[in-house]
């Protein structure tokens, strides 16, 4: 007899949920869609947290100690809410070499945001990438979704700044 | 979909494209869309439509057309006319250009050393063909080299051919490709599953090679995928791509639904019963995933962890089957293979590495962006010829290849070929084709400091020598930049480097050690000046302890 697979109810009534489930079914609850799933609940909810590894957990029947090793493996993988702002400065070599840290130490001068952090305000959130792969255009950052190339310091708080007047 | 539709699908194509009198195309790849390109597409489309020239001018986005420095790129009928740094104000000129002589102020020489020192054949349609449109690819002569080999061509005959063309692996290691393909189609599997795997975790920071092939033209790498199914046996693909790449993934999922519909993917392809579909799964940002075992991990849904080879994947792969995996700049040199054959292939290049090889330049030279040079360039020419030198006056002063897991090339070598093997002998590797330029203002020991932090962080942790001495050698290198460290540690660090090299598990572990070899080899000075200052009058706590 096929074995009946039961879902579980989702956390809350929250709509995301439903593309959620929908992942987990366009993958027929297998176990391998794991990293699948997880893509979907980040993209939906922006970060991964215990109730969503939770959920995935019960609907994969994978067990949560799987999930959370997953999850906290790979980078892609926020476990904490960003800021309402974000800004990811590439660290790859090209971008390295053409004065990325520089735009760091720029940022954090003046709203005191260290790389990885949230400002307290909840309002910008700094991030580092591996690399975008924008090399050619080295040093780049992406604010909020936009990639910006060939940055100095001046330039990347000017993006800064009107970014976050939005 | 067969042979005779196909024809027919890009004879409209080609008559269609033909109607119009001028073309003109809009570079719509990342680096020129983050410079505003969508917004030159846009109001090259408003102004065509103001002009009434919608049945003479066709205006289209096209993929990377190489020079991304000087992005956005916008090229007219062919190559006749390029401009670069086109801005959307600069588009009623052009328009009104179209039939006189070009905006001299931004003119793009196509006649440079940039593009005509090119051989470009896994890029070939890069910058021509709208990647959203399998109509061009078919056009331009896409899914026939499929449709031969489907038909006229036994799977052997298809690696005779590969083998023949010397094909190495371009994810960086250089396996003979033919080789592996014919291990793949000999492996048997318990339930007869095989898989094919397409390795797009271009994890090599400085490297966007693979990137720009994706996004320029997906269906290349879809059909190279598709023959190396037939050629091996398997039904089922993956495409493994970083989730960072986000206009990769959406061109590949559209590539993916318009091959399906024309019958180029999926069943019974090309009224043939070959069998073959293509799903993507991201990756999640871990660089290790790049080694083919630990990919195969994270296919599976499992954390991104190598294991020892053999069995590998050829025999024992993807849930235990046999698993072909390529790179995606490898799949991408399949078709052009098998359309014009392996000998004419072969021609390219130097004996022992065939064919052409893209480059990604970036970091402190003129001419940033995409390149596809024949193997046996020499590097002087690829960074002073096509390159265009290093800005602002500065000198020369290395060139990285292979990312964390290559090394520094200083000047003394600037005249070598570059092929697997020449590069091997001065102690970096070909990788997947970053080229990351630095000049005299770069400190090299904060060069191999950069990259042992990479890989320190990207460890997978599953082995001690690289879990541990990873930590270990980025620690002493520290040392080196606060300038407290002593030539104890400079003994250690070399020490260190031979173990781990030895004894890592995987490709990470054992290659993290070659950006620190590279440079104690070629810039040893930089890091005896590095050493603490006045060590003989006052000894470091460390060596006290030690």
């Amino acid at each position: 007899m096929p074995e009946i697979i039961k879902s579980p109810p989702p956390p809350s009534t929250d709509k995301r949920w439903k593309i959620v489930d929908a992942t987990i079914r366009r993958h027929g609850y297998q176990k391998h869609a794991l990293i699948e799933v997880l893509h979907t609940v980040q993209e939906c909810f922006g970060f991964l947290d215990e109730q969503a590894l939770r959920y995935v957990s019960a609907a994969l029947r994978v067990p949560p100690s799987k999930v959370f090793g997953v999850a906290t493996f790979y980078h892609f993988f926020q476990m904490k809410p960003a800021g309402k702002h974000t800004c990811v400065v590439c660290m790859g070599t090209a971008c390295y070499i053409k004065g990325a840290p520089n735009l760091l130490q720029e940022i954090e001068a003046k709203y005191g945001v260290k790389a990885g952090e949230t400002s307290e305000d909840r309002q910008l959130s700094v991030l580092t990438a591996r690399c975008i792969g924008s090399c050619g255009l080295a040093p780049a950052a992406v604010f909020d979704g936009d990639v910006a190339g060939k940055l100095d310091r001046s330039e990347t708080l000017q993006r800064l700044q009107k970014v976050m007047q939005l | 979909m067969t042979a005779a539709e196909l024809e027919n699908v890009a004879e409209i194509e080609n008559a269609a494209q033909a109607s119009y009198r001028h073309q003109i195309r809009v570079c719509a790849a990342a680096a020129c869309l983050s410079q505003g390109s969508d917004k030159v597409k846009d109001n090259f489309d408003k102004e065509v439509e103001r002009r009434g020239l919608n049945r003479d001018c066709q205006v289209k986005c096209v993929g990377c057309m190489g020079l991304c420095a000087e992005g956005p790129l916008v090229a007219i009928d062919g190559l006749e006319k390029m401009y670069q740094n086109v801005t959307a104000n600069d588009v009623s000129e052009i328009v009104s250009s179209l039939e006189t002589k070009p905006v001299e102020r931004l003119v793009c020489s196509t006649d440079a050393p940039f593009f005509k020192r090119q051989t470009r054949v896994a890029s070939e349609y890069c910058g021509l063909i709208d990647p959203e449109r399998i109509e061009e690819y078919i056009a331009a002569g896409g899914y026939q080299p499929l449709q031969k080999a489907l038909t006229e061509m036994d799977p052997q005959e298809v690696i005779d051919e590969m083998t023949k063309s010397g094909l190495r692996g371009r994810g960086g290691a250089g396996f003979p490709t033919g080789l592996k393909w014919g291990t793949v189609a000999k492996a048997r599997s318990g339930d007869g599953r095989k898989f094919v795997i397409c390795n797009g975790d271009e994890g090599d920071p400085g490297a966007f090679m693979d990137r720009s092939v994706l996004e320029s033209d997906p269906h290349r790498v879809l059909e190279g995928m598709a023959i190396a199914a037939y050629a091996t046996g398997a039904s089922l693909g993956y495409l493994y791509v970083r989730a960072e790449y986000p206009l990769a993934v959406k061109r590949l999922k559209i590539a993916i639904r318009q091959a399906e519909k024309m019958g180029v993917l999926g069943s019974g392809i090309l009224s043939t019963p070959f069998d073959f579909k293509v799903d993507i799964r991201l990756g999640a940002g871990a660089f290790v995933c790049g080694e083919e075992t630990a990919l195969i991990a994270s296919i599976e849904g499992r954390r991104g962890q190598p294991r020892p080879r053999p069995p590998y994947p050829a025999e024992e792969g993807l849930w235990g089957c046999p698993t072909l995996i390529n790179n995606v700049e490898t799949f991408a040199n399949v078709v052009p293979i098998i359309r014009n054959g392996g000998a004419w292939y072969a021609g390219i290049g130097t004996e022992k590495s065939k064919g052409t090889k893209v480059f990604a330049l970036a970091g402190a030279v003129k001419n940033t962006g995409l390149i596809e040079v024949p193997m046996g360039t020499t590097l002087r020419e690829i960074i002073f010829d096509i390159g265009g030198g290093i800005p602002g006056g500065k000198k020369f002063k290395a060139v990285q290849t292979g990312g964390p897991s290559g090394g520094c090339i200083p000047e003394q070598f600037l005249d070598m070929p570059v092929d697997y093997e020449s590069l091997g002998k001065v102690g970096s590797i070909m990788g997947s084709g970053g080229m990351i330029i630095m000049d005299e203002t770069s400190s090299m020991v904060d060069v191999a400091r950069f990259f042992m932090e990479f890989c320190q962080s990207e460890s997978c942790g599953k082995c001690v020598p690289c879990r541990v001495g990873t930590a270990q050698m980025l620690d002493l290198l520290q040392r080196f930049i606060d300038h407290t460290a002593t030539g104890r540690d400079l003994a250690l660090l070399e020490e260190l480097c031979d173990m781990v090299r030895n004894t890592s598990l995987c490709g990470l572990g054992m290659t993290a050690p070659n950006p620190v070899m590279s440079t104690l080899r070629y810039f040893r000075h930089e890091y005896l000046e590095h050493l603490q200052p006045d060590r003989d009058a006052a000894p470091a706590a460390a060596e006290v302890t030690a």
